[in-house]
């Protein structure tokens, strides 16, 4: 029978990929380990080697197709003595074929076809008008990849004492492209390569901020910068404190935070409750493509150290961002995506993905959620929060990182202090399972928090 | 200036000077060098009365017996230059120039302090002395050290970044993480290493698999040199050859400094791990102040004109002392203050 040619999964969060080019034409003979197709992400451009012998019966997907999904069907491959005449039949799955890592991702991560949120503009894009925006902006669709890229061209451009260090961010243009075609503008005095030195670089970032330079320090991932956490705390949040005000810190630390997919325990956590208990840190967690520009703007004008937490299943999301000269966007504002009357949902970066789909799953069943994106974590716009649930009286927190000591918890007591008398139920809490973030694909979607955890916990508060 | 060997001396046995006989210093150095070394001295001999009286609180860790390590690097560095050191600093404050009651009120905790208060002995800076702390963890100032050299090149200025740090953070692990970027990058560097035998109560035979820490940047290809640490003369003729290599843009340079502290590693330190004797013999043979003072002595500088230095640096030290009890304690309303910008 004929073999199927699936689109592969070419890194842990590919969704979708563009089909450059056949090498093969239809009616070649083709050897396990041939260059068969490239296909194109927003990373990169990889080569699709075949892994099983015999003839190319049928293309099915035209070179130049954009947005192929992973797993559809691009080619069948015939066996010895096969003919055209039996591609009807070719309808077994076929082995995956393995993708040549020309470039590859970040790290040796396992191909992982799974993806964990749907790869559309986010639906807040729909929902309340940004106030920030004037009416009749015209707005551009951009990836958060490329919305993240131009704040840091635009701030870069704007003062030269803002440069970029981390591992892979010049000549590799980025783990995760984030910084793509920054070195060619901006040369490799401002755009950095380091060696894999997490703990050694952010000392080093900080000292040059120190003396005055306004470092963007990019992690692979928030979980490498655990090495780095002493000069991220010790150095960078304290030293205002302790010169008297005399000798600050003007950085951004930035990366990719909390789970991918399928790279389980040790490239999969949620750091948003660790840097947020922090004083002398500031804390940035977005959602939008558009806040992605515009607070990280804000935070590499930022006088103080700013952990800016990126998440990796959002950089390819696209989003409408405002096409203004200068899109910043104050830190410590969190915005009203949804508006509604019943309970406030409430939750930052991909947390958000689920209150969203919870409040459109809510609303079917006549239950009207008010949706806040914190945005900011520290300083927690407290105000939005307390104003919201004095209308709904009910509220929801909705993270991807632990319960014991996290964000929700922070909130909840914050609701406590402030709005206990307009509650009509005690805040109920969705987070990820108290547990490592396992490998397997069902234990993992197990562990992180689902829409209908969001769903039960707001029909809960609602005593519905 | 010839560049400095690529290999480095190797006297395994420790605290013997290394380079000979070092080159003589004018007069008017040596009464310099004498004042700076002596003002410390006085100075941390008062912080340890202050302690001992209650004023000054939490960890003092005192300079007394290593001034001429601080005092002879100062004279090799430029206005501009940047110092940056741990938690054992005071000296390192004075030396750069900074102000006595500042850095004394810092200790007892008043708003004078350097810090209003805030920072105390291990956490005083001064950006108009280019003075980047004191810093309480052992190794980081190495990593921000280089971090300020990564400023000069980025600026394109000729300033040199001093970071000082012991034979205990040597052992660090960022250190050797800084030490590579540093030669990678060729960054204008001095790694100056106070050994002073003892990383708190651990002496360097226990620590350290390799006790010639001049040779720590070997697998960097830094240079690195053994010096005598408790001669002014040749730390400052030291210092004069490393910072030219680094102004020069040849990258960074590593120094051992070979010394002693008299006192414990902290107030709370009894220092049993070491003999009485082996302190007397150091004290005797070696200070760095009585070196200097026997060396004017003989070049016929009076007696007179010592005291007059002595007693010049005794008064600093005690208006110091008074202001630093006299100053209130910060206002309630700062407990909220410096935490952002």
């Amino acid at each position: 029978m004929p073999i199927q040619v699936l689109m592969p999964a070419l890194s842990p969060t590919m969704e979708k990929g563009n089909l450059a080019k056949w090498l093969k034409k239809e009616g070649e003979t083709i050897k396990s380990g041939d260059v068969i197709a490239e296909i194109e992400t927003d990373k990169a451009t990889m080569e699709v080697e075949a892994t099983d012998e015999g003839t190319l019966g049928k293309i099915l997907i035209p070179e130049g197709t954009a947005d192929v999904a992973v797993n559809t069907p691009i080619a069948t491959i015939l066996a010895d003595g096969e003919s055209a005449a039996d591609l009807g039949k070719a309808s077994a799955p076929a082995p995956q074929p393995k993708a040549a890592e020309s470039a590859p991702p970040a790290e040796a991560k396992a191909e992982a076809p799974q993806p964990k949120a749907e790869a559309k503009a986010p639906p807040a894009a729909v929902a309340e008008p940004d106030p920030e925006v004037p009416a009749g902006t015209e707005m551009i669709t951009q990836t958060i990849r490329e919305a993240l890229r131009d704040a840091m061209a635009e701030e870069m451009r704007r003062d030269p004492d803002v440069f970029i260090m981390g591992e892979e961010v010049a000549e590799y243009q980025g783990a995760y492209k984030v910084t793509q075609g920054l070195l060619q503008e901006f040369s490799a005095r401002r755009v950095i390569d380091t060696p894999i030195t997490e703990h050694g670089f952010a000392g080093v970032g900080v000292g040059a901020a120190m003396s005055g330079l306004k470092p963007i320090v990019e992690f692979m991932t928030f979980n490498f910068a655990m090495q780095a956490i002493d000069q991220i705390i010790n150095s960078a949040a304290k030293t205002l404190y302790m010169s008297g005000g005399q000798m600050g810190c003007s950085i951004v630390f930035r990366g990719p935070n909390g789970a991918a997919a399928r790279v389980a325990a040790q490239h999969s956590q949620d750091y948003s409750a660790w840097y947020s208990q922090i004083p002398g840190l500031k804390v940035i967690a977005p959602f939008s493509a558009a806040d992605h520009k515009g607070l990280l703007k804000a935070a590499i004008r930022d006088p103080n150290p700013v952990i800016f937490l990126e998440n990796e299943v959002l950089y390819g999301h696209t989003g409408e961002v405002p096409k203004l000269d200068d899109y910043v966007i104050p830190i410590g504002k969190a915005r009203i995506v949804r508006s509604g009357k019943d309970v406030t949902l409430i939750s930052w970066s991909n947390g958000m993905t689920y209150a969203l789909k919870a409040a459109d799953e809510l609303a079917k069943e006549g239950i009207e959620a008010e949706v806040i994106d914190l945005r900011t974590l520290r300083p927690m716009d407290t105000d939005t929060i307390v104003a919201s649930v004095k209308k709904t009286g009910r509220a929801v927190t909705v993270e991807e990182g632990w319960q014991q000591s996290g964000v929700g918890a922070e909130i909840a007591a914050r609701i406590m202090e402030h709005a206990f008398d307009y509650l009509d139920a005690p805040v109920a809490r969705v987070s990820g399972k108290d547990v490592p973030m396992p490998y397997a694909a069902n234990l993992e979607k197990l562990a992180l928090p689902s829409v209908a955890d969001v769903v039960a916990a707001a029909k809960a508060v609602s005593y519905r | 200036m010839a560049a400095p060997k690529k290999s480095v001396v190797a006297k395994e046995s420790g605290q013997e000077k290394a380079n000979g006989s070092p080159p003589e210093f004018t007069k008017a150095q040596e009464l310099a060098a004498l004042r700076d070394m002596l003002l410390i001295r006085r100075f941390e001999e008062k912080a340890g009365q202050l302690y001992g009286m209650g004023a000054i609180g939490g960890f003092c860790h005192l300079y007394i017996g290593q001034e001429a390590v601080v005092v002879g690097m100062q004279m090799a560095l430029k206005q501009g230059d940047q110092v940056i050191t741990g938690y054992r600093d005071h000296g390192h404050m004075l030396a750069c120039g900074m102000d006595a009651n500042g850095v004394m009120a810092e200790l007892t905790g008043r708003r004078g302090g350097y810090s209003k208060g805030k920072g105390g002995s291990m956490h005083m800076f001064s950006m108009e002395k280019n003075f980047y702390g004191g810093h309480g963890i052992v190794g980081a100032q190495v990593s921000l050290g280089t971090g300020l050299a990564f400023a000069n090149r980025y600026r394109g200025n000729d300033f040199v970044s001093v970071a000082y740090f012991g034979d205990g953070a040597s052992n660090q692990g960022q250190v050797y993480e800084s030490f590579n970027m540093a030669e990678l990058w060729k960054l204008p560097v001095i790694y100056v290493i106070e050994n002073n035998r003892y990383a708190m109560g651990t002496s360097v035979t226990r620590s350290s698999a390799l006790t010639d820490f001049s040779k720590r940047g070997a697998s960097f290809n830094i240079p690195g040199q053994q010096v005598d640490g408790m001669d002014v003369r040749a730390v400052k003729a030291a210092g004069d050859e490393a910072v030219a290599w680094c102004r020069a843009g040849k990258g960074p340079f590593i120094l051992e400094m070979q010394t002693y502290r008299y006192r414990g590693h902290s107030m709370s330190d009894p220092a049993k791990y070491r003999t009485r004797e082996e302190v007397e013999k150091i004290r005797t043979d070696q200070d760095p102040i009585e070196q200097v003072r026997n060396r004017l002595l003989a070049a016929k500088v009076s007696e007179q004109e010592l005291k007059a230095i002595d007693a010049e640096v005794r008064q600093i030290v005690n208006a110091s002392a008074d202001f630093a009890q006299r100053d209130p304690e910060p206002d309630p309303s700062e407990l909220w203050t410096d935490v952002y910008r």
